[in-house]
């Protein structure tokens, strides 16, 4: 008699927790459709917006689908503002900046993963201890240096400030990247009597080329989307970049001309976007990399 | 003998450890040979002088009555910017809001992210869809993320107070930026959301890190999912709970761009962060020694806070 009770007991629990399941995956389901809703309602209603027309952004039920589609926004936007300058501003300073700091960075990465010392530890805590600093503090004194070097306004001072500032990611991205590279291979080169430039060079930097690829594209997205330094260095229209170009569409009383400001906004993004489309995968190792104790 | 030892020891460069005598035991010192330090310095060199340098510079300028376009010279005037500090009564409501802000930023987007990192670890379908969409903030400008979220606050245009009301929610259309008692929460929503990728990664890739046959173990022996997750998940993930909610913590309390583009600052203050704050009165008003006082201050607050959260850690690690 003990026996079936058990055995229906038993039964009952496992159809219990087999509906908990199903009821469980269900409430995952929602959970991750809320999560995704929050995070791309907006850039959508930014898509949206774009494509209205002034009357019907005036009118005041708004729509999800523009009722008449047009691009008439785009072709406002580049009419108010010189986007496409502000374009190449954008390309030219994260661009050369990126490269600079990668190309920078790789050897010093290297040298602090592979020669621990005083020096390369003092390196590594500065990396964390730069994070902590308000930009305010950095940003006065490279200001005033740059006023005295004449390089206020210019966009090779505002690719230097980039450099400096990229460096710290680009660092520990890298150094996670070198981590991976077997050792033995670097012994064997040196063996075979390469100098420790031949190795990095011929050895180790092929091997590093998808992590090179992606910091490299880590540093040009921050440094495209960056807007304090570009605000509070560069002074002439025709020398803005694009985050910095996308705020004279908001006037000076908050109010802005919706339509064409959502089509730059939608423009800024899309280099970006792109980018990332094709880093998501090597972000999530290469953020932890850096971490994994070696 | 014992009159001649303390002179001994007042010569310079005989305290402590002696200097190196051959080349070969300086390179040890550094630890570093010149082929090393050859690799080592296009980066070191620019960091030191346009990172290290003007840190400290800054943070010297706090003790100083510099200011924009002036021609006498910068004269040092000790703590005069930090005593006026204390009373300034602007500068005092700007700290509140920025602890407000960051506090409230940061909690929410761990459990938010926290939430999306463990259904992201699941094994659901489209999960490859839904990595990538959380991405999307991330992946966005400052700027923009502060364009877009106008667009979705709009009094008029935007979507919120539209679906709200429809949903019977609200009677009349809100304007949610300019809303004394609304502009703050509005504008941590939006901080929330731009920062909730870059948490959920890190937390996805900690998760990835704990032991599945301890989860496994937990789950044969008929632990539930909460007690799977409060004895085998979360000590595991705890070191980078706590590491990323300490850089969230810094990240936020020092964010400048999302809320000037949101607000610039207003209604009246009420989401004036530090950051923006010091901007103003060192770039609109030229204050720089001031503006670097306050600097200084914002470091002071954050490694206070850092200490003490850091400490409870490592008290209770200990336990």
């Amino acid at each position: 008699m003990s026996t079936t009770t058990a055995r229906t007991t038993a039964r009952t629990a496992e159809r219990t927790r087999r509906v908990g399941r199903v009821a469980g995956r269900t409430g995952q389901y929602a959970a991750l459709v809320l999560y995704l809703v929050f995070l791309a309602f907006p850039l959508l209603w930014l898509i949206s917006t774009s494509f209205k027309s002034p009357q019907e952004l005036a009118s005041i039920d708004p729509t999800w689908i523009p009722r008449e589609p047009s691009l008439d926004n785009y072709r406002a936007a580049f009419d108010a503002q010189p986007l496409l300058r502000a374009a190449f501003n954008s390309l030219l300073v994260a661009g050369t900046s990126a490269v600079i700091a990668v190309a920078i960075a790789v050897p010093a990465a290297y040298v602090m993963v592979r020669h621990r010392s005083r020096v390369t530890r003092a390196g590594t805590a500065w990396i964390l201890v730069s994070q902590m600093f308000p930009l305010v503090l950095i940003i006065i004194p490279l200001f005033l240096i740059l006023r005295n070097l004449r390089m206020i306004d210019s966009l090779p001072g505002l690719i230097m400030v980039y450099v400096v500032w990229s460096l710290p990611f680009a660092l520990w991205m890298l150094q996670g990247y070198v981590k991976a590279v077997p050792r033995s291979l670097e012994e064997a080169a040196a063996v075979d009597g390469a100098s420790r430039l031949t190795t990095l060079r011929s050895v180790v930097l092929p091997l590093l080329t998808p992590g090179l690829v992606a910091t490299l594209m880590f540093a040009f997205v921050t440094a495209w989307n960056e807007f304090f330094f570009a605000l509070v260095l560069l002074k002439s229209p025709e020398k803005q970049t694009m985050s910095v170009i996308l705020t004279l569409f908001v006037g000076d009383e908050g109010a802005a001309d919706l339509g064409p400001l959502a089509a730059a906004a939608f423009l800024a993004t899309l280099p970006s976007l792109l980018f990332f489309a094709l880093l998501q995968r090597r972000l999530v190792s290469g953020m932890l990399a850096g971490a994994v104790k070696g | 003998m014992s009159l001649t030892a303390p002179r001994d020891r007042a010569v310079p460069g005989r305290r402590g450890t002696p200097p190196p005598r051959t080349p070969r035991r300086r390179k040890q010192a550094l630890g570093l040979d010149h082929g090393a330090w050859f690799l080592l310095l296009p980066a070191l060199i620019p960091i030191l002088v346009l990172s290290v340098g003007p840190l400290l510079y800054g943070a010297s300028l706090a003790f100083t009555d510099s200011q924009a376009g002036r021609t006498e010279p910068t004269q040092f005037i000790g703590v005069t910017n930090f005593s006026d500090l204390r009373f300034d009564d602007l500068f005092l409501d700007s700290f509140r809001v920025g602890l407000v802000w960051a506090f409230c930023v940061t909690a929410l987007q761990l459990v938010l992210a926290l939430g999306l990192a463990l259904l992201l670890d699941q094994n659901l379908r489209f999960r490859w869809l839904a990595r990538t969409l959380a991405l999307v903030p991330w992946a966005m400008p400052e700027v923009v993320v502060g364009i877009m979220w106008r667009l979705v606050y709009h009094q008029d245009a935007g979507i919120l107070n539209d679906t709200l009301a429809s949903l019977g929610l609200i009677d009349s259309n809100l304007d949610w930026l300019t809303n004394f008692s609304l502009a703050l929460p509005a504008v941590i929503a939006v901080g929330v959301w731009a920062g909730m990728p870059q948490t959920t990664v890190v937390l996805l890739a900690g998760l990835q890190n704990v032991p599945l046959e301890l989860r496994e173990a937990a789950h044969i022996d008929g632990a539930g999912v909460w007690r799977r997750f409060t004895t085998v998940t979360w000590p595991a993930l705890r070191p980078v709970v706590l590491a990323i909610t300490a850089l969230n913590f810094i990240w936020n309390f020092n964010s400048f761009g999302l809320v000037y583009i949101l607000t610039q600052g207003g209604p009246g203050g009420e989401t004036r962060l530090p950051m923006l704050f010091a901007y103003e009165e060192a770039f609109k008003y030229g204050q720089f020694g001031y503006a670097a006082a306050m600097g200084l201050a914002m470091v002071a607050v954050i490694a206070v806070l850092l200490a003490l959260f850091l400490r409870k850690r490592l008290r209770e690690d200990v336990q």
